[in-house]
């Protein structure tokens, strides 16, 4: 087993956390639920930064912590990146990186690839109250992989920065996800950073794991509709294939079908992540032939579960090997006579891109 | 001459014994306000409380259970005694082991808030960063902490130089070995040798101003964090 066991329990007033799982040893596991949930606390028990009375906590083979074994944090070959980049005020920003890096105990460490990857050459001199938020950030990212981790924890790297930041960190993120062979943790309240960077989904609710698995796996759950902030939907991967210059128009595509969207300019053959929202898909019986939506998909219902309102059904369709969910009246879920299995059309009507690399 | 031998040798035995008493502080003080700032045993309250004591004590009252616990009967004295260092009343030393106790709270208070004021914060990150705790204490929580250490250093050293009830009741007035700048200055005034007070008690106001002008500096430079 390659990947991470994590088991804890821990309680104090007001709060209690129960988690036992497992997670895989490699991309990006997002840590998704509103605050309080216990996200930040499982990574700080991950990381050794906090103590679970019971706990026991296995990484590709190493116990970092059981009932007899306790590796204290400074032992664990981790990078941990806080919220508030927390980097270390009494020295410079080449400071910041060479303090891991110095400390890696024999792992290998690659300053200037960590400093090339996160765009801070021209920032080394400066004193960390002299850098911007979303400088800080990338500073603090690039300091957690200079000591040469085996594991990336973040701490809601974003969530303390504006939207004009993070749209400047987002794209250093998702060239990490691409380059990078560690597992990272991440941990977001924030859908759309999960939506863009995730690959395993944990979803967290009142200290206690509510779903985990693969991203898309989780999202096209009708039964359990994880909410990516106001709206249900699904995220699909898929290659870019054939172009319409005219109207300037690309296909992507994925397992069992394709997706046509706006052309971003983005190489054929690049993988990239576009969001469905459930109440983006509609559903016919029959092809439509006069509609203005261009993306028609043939699909098969899974089945039909509950929404947020009474009056609201959220429908399960798959397409080849990819669910997408569509929202739908209840009053057209019986007009329709929609059953599980039954062969329908789904019109997707809009397909919001995700990667912007 | 402007000053006299007298008083001369008063000022470097005032010096020699606030510079070694800072220097001892240091070294007691720094870990004693970790503890006090950072530890969870429940004693960290009376020992503050203990450590406070001098600020407001009468520094004869604390000199006169100093003398007592230093004089033959007392347990220092016996234990003085018993490891051939003789006893403490009236001795260098004796002054000195009164001052480390007298000026405690004026090196360990701005430490401890020094240290409680960076948090656990930067300690974490030093920790994930691979350090062990010794090694972020070295390398993180002393260099975080300068400006409090400084000023601590400077309020230790001018608060040693300016004692004199302590003094008296442990040191008494022996020229050399006990006669610091402020009993030397009572000693001229009780002889009526006003001019000559007068000249050391104006180098004495002259070293507070600067000693408290470089205080504020510091503050100053601290507080817009560079």
């Amino acid at each position: 087993m390659d990947g991470i066991i994590a088991q804890f329990a821990l309680s104090y007033p007001g709060f209690s956390l129960e988690v036992d799982i497992a997670l895989p040893g490699r991309g990006i596991t997002a840590f998704f639920g509103p605050s309080g949930s216990g996200k930040t606390t499982l990574l700080r028990l991950i990381a050794g930064l906090a103590r679970a009375p019971q706990g026991r906590l296995v990484f590709k083979n190493q116990v970092w912590q059981d009932d007899r074994a306790w590796l204290p944090t400074h032992l664990r070959p981790l990078g941990f990146v806080f919220q508030d980049a927390n980097l270390l005020a009494h020295l410079s920003v080449a400071g910041n990186l060479r303090y891991g890096a110095k400390r890696s105990r024999g792992r290998r460490v690659d300053l200037d690839a960590a400093i090339e990857l996160l765009g801070i050459g021209h920032l080394l001199d400066r004193k960390p109250a002299q850098l911007s938020g979303g400088e800080s950030q990338r500073v603090a990212i690039a300091r957690a992989l200079a000591a040469g981790p085996s594991l990336l924890l973040m701490d809601e790297p974003l969530a303390s920065l504006d939207l004009a930041r993070k749209q400047e960190i987002l794209p250093y993120l998702e060239r990490l996800h691409r380059e990078l062979a560690i597992p990272v943790l991440y941990v977001s309240h924030a859908p759309d950073e999960v939506a863009r960077l995730a690959d395993h989904l944990v979803v967290m609710a009142e200290g206690r794991v509510r779903a985990s698995g693969p991203l898309a796996e989780i999202l096209a759950r009708a039964d359990l509709p994880v909410r990516l902030g106001e709206e249900a939907g699904v995220v699909v991967e898929g290659e870019v294939g054939e172009r319409d210059a005219n109207w300037r128009l690309m296909r992507l595509e994925f397992a069992g079908g394709s997706l046509w969207c706006r052309d971003t300019g983005a190489a054929t053959g690049e993988r990239l992540r576009v969001r469905v929202l459930a109440r983006d898909v509609a559903i016919s019986l029959s092809r439509p032939t006069d509609s203005s939506v261009q993306n028609l998909l043939p699909g098969l219902i899974e089945g039909v579960g509950d929404d947020e309102h009474p009056g609201l059904a959220l429908a399960r369709v798959r397409v080849g090997k990819t669910i997408f969910l569509a929202r739908l009246t209840r009053r057209a879920v019986a007009a329709l006579v929609l059953t599980p299995g039954q062969n329908i059309w789904a019109q997707i009507k809009t397909v919001a891109l995700l990667d912007q690399a | 001459m402007f000053l006299s031998t007298g008083d001369l040798e008063a000022i470097w035995l005032t010096i020699k014994l606030a510079a070694l008493v800072t220097a001892i502080l240091y070294f007691l003080g720094i870990p004693l306000a970790w503890w006090l700032a950072r530890g969870s045993s429940r004693w960290r309250g009376p020992i503050n409380a203990v450590v406070a004591l001098p600020l407001v004590l009468p520094p004869s009252v604390l000199g006169f259970y100093l003398l007592i616990a230093m004089g033959p009967q007392g347990p220092v004295g016996k234990l003085t005694e018993t490891l051939r260092l003789g006893l403490l009343p009236f001795t260098f030393s004796g002054l000195v082991a009164a001052s480390v106790i007298y000026s405690l709270p004026f090196m360990v208070q701005p430490v401890q808030n020094a240290f409680a004021a960076m948090g656990e914060r930067p300690l974490e990150a030093a920790a994930t960063l691979g350090a062990s705790p010794l090694d972020a204490f070295f390398s993180v929580a002393l260099p975080l902490a300068r400006p409090g250490l400084l000023s601590a250093g400077i309020m230790t050293f001018a608060h040693t130089i300016g004692e004199f009830g302590v003094v008296l009741m442990i040191g008494g007035n022996l020229p050399g070995v006990s006669r610091v700048v402020s009993v030397q200055i009572y000693d001229l005034v009780e002889g009526m040798e006003y001019g000559q007070a007068h000249r050391l008690a104006a180098v004495m106001l002259l070293f507070s101003f600067l000693a408290l002008l470089a205080l504020q500096r510091r503050q100053q430079k601290s507080g817009k964090g560079v």
